[in-house]
């Protein structure tokens, strides 16, 4: 990982004058099992940008994200969100710092009865009291707002349908405009296109391209598929075994990077598995 | 591999049985057939008290014919004292099971309370309405009030403990996603929670109540109120055609509690 270091370096240097977005330190998780999802984890976003981390199954991609906002504990290591240490945080304090992290997911997780309004408005939960929230009573901009968020995400009138009636695609448009209800600082995605097609994929990639762009929000997304990585992200991060061991631009993704990432022997079989492989 | 082997194995393979092993299937309907012959053998009948009760069931039986509606004032009120209890009850209970259920679901609540509530689901279920209304009754006396209790606190465990099955049993993406957004523990319950299992919840709730009507009858007999005090009542006075008008009126009013039960669950799907 010798070049990492020099690069972080860089980055740190630049770090002196603002703070980074967000910023991982030593992140451990260690499970219950005894398994080690995530040792030494060291990472900084200092820009709107979208990285995408890739790794085989178990590499403790999924794990990474959900250390970000702690839907999963860390064991050990420091998230720093605008300077905020998110691991220290009591329960008040990381529901606060939730609400500045919209995360999106490869099941939608919609909640199925709900409308898509009701969905969408579930974005705002942090900044709701109970009372009002269970009657969905929200305020009249965040109404106006998620109207705006369901045209931006191409579910114009569909706010009254029930989010089991809906499509992959568009409950995960749905899942995005929830997201954005949170006007997050990061945004996380597990997996957004794993239970999509391919068109519907690139779709949905390029949405979340365009609102990074528009929003200057950074996103981390986990994706399986090599190729959709390299074409809609800025950065692109290898997993493997639980530590970073590739950092760079789309382009350096080499098949010898590539190998470094799975795993030498998996790696390049003949033509059947190309599709993913080549960009 | 050879064709051969291939073959051999293909006649060796049997299909999985529900005991693993052919051993232990004989060893199971050994014991069966054991059992069966022991306790044939030992047991106690004694057929001559059996026969000489034929002809005092044939005597009640005729004295219940025609039913005898006369009393029919004590009949409604009675019968309404039950459905009132049913009712009652049914509400206290809902009321005391939801806090029940989420506490005895494992992937909401944390685990002392979660194994403090599955404690008490479990000690709740072993007695029976009647044995509850019994102990009831020697606390608060006859009447409806031990009924009340004993039904509400029967359908609290029931229906916290179907609550708390169904919460167990929802999909965990949505509250995880809820939960992402910053929401309270309530606000999950409310937004990731409810949704999923309310109309499933609403379904129990409807074959709960009507369950409380059926039991309501049965724990008069011990004292606790309503139709069935005045059903154990006619009996110890011999009034047995006013005892079988009140056992039509309960059978009319059970399968009428019925069929609305599954009308309101039919329309629920």
């Amino acid at each position: 990982m010798g070049h990492m270091s020099t690069q972080e370096q860089v980055q740190k240097l630049a770090m002196k004058a603002q703070r980074p977005l967000l910023e991982v330190q030593n992140l451990v998780k260690v499970y219950k099992t005894g398994k080690r999802a995530l040792q030494e984890v060291n990472f900084i976003i200092d820009r709107p940008q979208v990285v995408a981390i890739i790794g085989s199954s178990g590499a403790g991609k999924s794990t990474f994200i959900r250390c970000i906002n702690r839907l999963v504990e860390p064991t050990s290591g420091r998230i720093l969100l605008n300077g905020e240490d998110i691991v220290s945080l009591d329960r008040k304090g990381l529901r606060a710092a939730r609400r500045r992290v919209g995360m999106i997911f490869q099941e939608y997780n919609l909640v199925e009865r709900l409308t898509v309004m009701q969905n969408v408005l579930s974005g705002r939960l942090g900044y709701v009291g109970l009372l009002n929230s269970i009657r969905y009573k929200f305020p009249p901009e965040d109404i106006r707002a998620a109207f705006e968020l369901l045209d931006r995400v191409g579910l114009e009138g569909y706010e009254n349908r029930r989010a089991d009636a809906l499509s992959g695609g568009q409950r995960q448009r749905v899942g995005i405009a929830r997201a954005l209800m949170q006007r997050p600082e990061l945004l996380l995605l597990d997996e957004p296109t794993a239970s999509l097609d391919p068109k519907t994929s690139r779709q949905i990639m390029r949405l979340v391209g365009e609102l990074v762009n528009e929003r200057k929000t950074p996103a981390i997304i986990n994706i399986h598929d090599v190729a959709l990585a390299k074409a809609h992200a800025d950065r692109i991060i290898g997993f493997n075994d639980g530590r970073i061991v590739f950092d760079d631009v789309p382009a350096n993704l080499t098949d010898e990077a590539l190998a470094r990432i799975y795993g030498d022997e998996d790696w390049n079989p003949p033509a059947d598995d190309g599709e993913a492989t080549r960009s | 591999m050879s064709v051969l082997a291939s073959s051999d194995r293909a006649a060796a393979w049997r299909p999985p049985t529900l005991f693993g092993t052919r051993l232990k299937r004989a060893v199971f309907w050994g014991c069966v057939i054991v059992y069966l012959v022991w306790s044939l053998t030992t047991i106690d009948i004694d057929f001559a008290r059996a026969v000489a009760g034929l002809p005092r069931a044939l005597d009640i039986i005729t004295r219940m014919f025609p039913p005898n509606f006369e009393r029919w004032p004590l009949l409604v009120t009675g019968m309404l004292e039950s459905v009132q209890i049913a009712i009652a009850a049914s509400i206290v209970g809902i009321v005391l099971s939801i806090p029940l259920g989420i506490c005895a679901a494992r992937n909401l609540a944390p685990k002392p309370l979660y194994l403090a509530a599955r404690g008490l689901i479990v000690v709740g279920r072993t007695f029976h309405e009647v044995v509850i209304a019994i102990f009831f009754v020697k606390l608060f006396g006859f009447g409806p009030i031990a009924g009340l209790l004993t039904l509400a606190f029967a359908s609290a465990i029931f229906l916290g403990k179907m609550l708390a099955e169904d919460i167990e049993n929802m999909k965990e993406g949505p509250v995880e996603a809820v939960r992402a957004t910053g929401a309270s523990f309530w606000q999950v319950v409310f937004y990731a929670v409810t949704p999923q299992v309310l109309v499933k919840t609403l379904g129990v709730i409807i074959y709960r109540l009507d369950a409380n009507l059926r039991h309501s009858t049965v724990i008069g007999i011990v004292g606790a109120g309503g139709i069935g005090q005045t059903l154990s009542a006619s009996f110890s006075r011999y009034d047995f055609d006013f005892s079988s008008a009140i056992l039509l009126t309960i059978a009319a009013m059970v399968a009428l509690g019925e069929w609305f039960s599954d009308w309101v669950r039919r329309k629920l799907r």
